[in-house]
């Protein structure tokens, strides 16, 4: 992502400067927010991982989980992942229309994600496995509301930067929000094989 | 990318991997759906014998893991990725440190400290 800033550097573009300095260590300075994210969420999945079978006689995700249900959520993400690159490809193309166009099916799907998580929460709270049940369930619903807390600041981000690009179009500062935003979405991805394949997938072993 | 390319020949290779093409996005999410519909399918349907069904989530997690790093986090040995790449090593292995290391220790705990035989309501009547 750094890389389209030294494009920029190199004066191709005109209309807008960035210098080589100032693009390039934005996302090497993002990049590393995201690892030390990488690492709250690393503690997380060692609390998880602790306290997995500290149900104190309450129910187990083995019972709990709907491994259909885990699996749309999933598709939903990684679809969103793919719909963010060709928002991406847009930028290279510089075709405002289409990051935009793709920046909204990005959102559509990773809304649907949110709202699916939403209703697997309520459903568990409602079926007496809220998070004060048991340790297990307090560091499940903290991993994974974690996750589905920085889903939701993402579609924050892509609805203002769908704004931003509509608005002063695909200019310098824009397209180094874009590449921020795109390493980000992308990492939540991550995140997420992560929580279906230790959290969901393992009770079903 | 290949619209931009001809003004900068020489960089061709380095932003075809640093910046991602549709050709990359695409292989990146065949082969994480791939990935992914095999491990629910290898859990779901119990065609792992029991023993190797841990085995085989993890490898296929970390097989996903590289797959979207290569195709859409474009991590690499391209030279300006380098500086992300290493950030993103020694991440790694602090993470491997915190998770690993905790497991391990708590794991020891209560092997060795907790009493074995007792449920949580005996232990509570205790005290």
């Amino acid at each position: 992502m750094s890389n389209t800033a030294t494009h920029h550097a190199h004066g191709h573009d005109g209309g807008h400067h960035v210098s080589h300095d100032d693009g390039s260590k934005t996302t090497v300075g993002f990049w590393i927010y995201l690892m030390s994210d990488c690492l709250i969420f690393a503690t997380l999945f060692a609390t998880f991982g602790v306290l997995v079978n500290a149900t104190a006689g309450g129910p187990t995700g083995n019972g709990l989980f709907e491994l259909p249900y885990v699996l749309g959520e999933t598709l939903l993400l990684l679809i969103s992942s793919f719909t963010f690159g060709m928002a991406m490809l847009g930028m290279q193309a510089r075709r405002q229309s289409k990051v935009i166009g793709w920046l909204a099916v990005t959102f559509v799907f990773g809304a649907g994600f949110i709202g699916m998580e939403v209703v697997e929460f309520v459903k568990l709270i409602n079926d007496g496995a809220g998070p004060h049940v048991s340790a297990f369930l307090s560091s499940y619903f903290f991993l994974v509301g974690t996750h589905g807390l920085h889903v939701t600041c993402g579609l924050l981000w892509i609805a203002v930067m769908s704004h931003q690009v509509y608005k002063f179009g695909l200019t310098g500062v824009t397209r180094r929000r874009l590449a921020c935003l795109s390493l980000f979405w992308h990492f939540l991805d991550l995140i997420w094989i992560c929580v279906f394949s230790f959290v969901y997938l393992r009770e079903f072993l | 990318m290949n619209r931009t390319s001809h003004r900068h020949p020489a960089h061709d290779t380095i932003h075809a991997a640093s910046h991602g093409s549709l050709k990359s996005y695409v292989i990146g999410i065949v082969l994480s759906l791939l990935l992914t519909l095999a491990s629910f399918g290898a859990v779901m349907t119990h065609v792992v014998p029991r023993g190797f069904g841990l085995a085989t989530i993890v490898v296929l997690c970390v097989a996903q893991l590289v797959v979207q790093l290569v195709y859409f986090l474009h991590i690499g040995a391209a030279r300006d990725q380098r500086a992300n790449t290493g950030i993103f090593v020694c991440t790694a292995f602090l993470i491997a440190v915190i998770v690993g290391l905790s497991l391990w220790v708590m794991h020891n705990a209560n092997q060795n400290m907790m009493p074995t035989h007792m449920s949580t309501e005996r232990a509570m009547s205790r005290d």
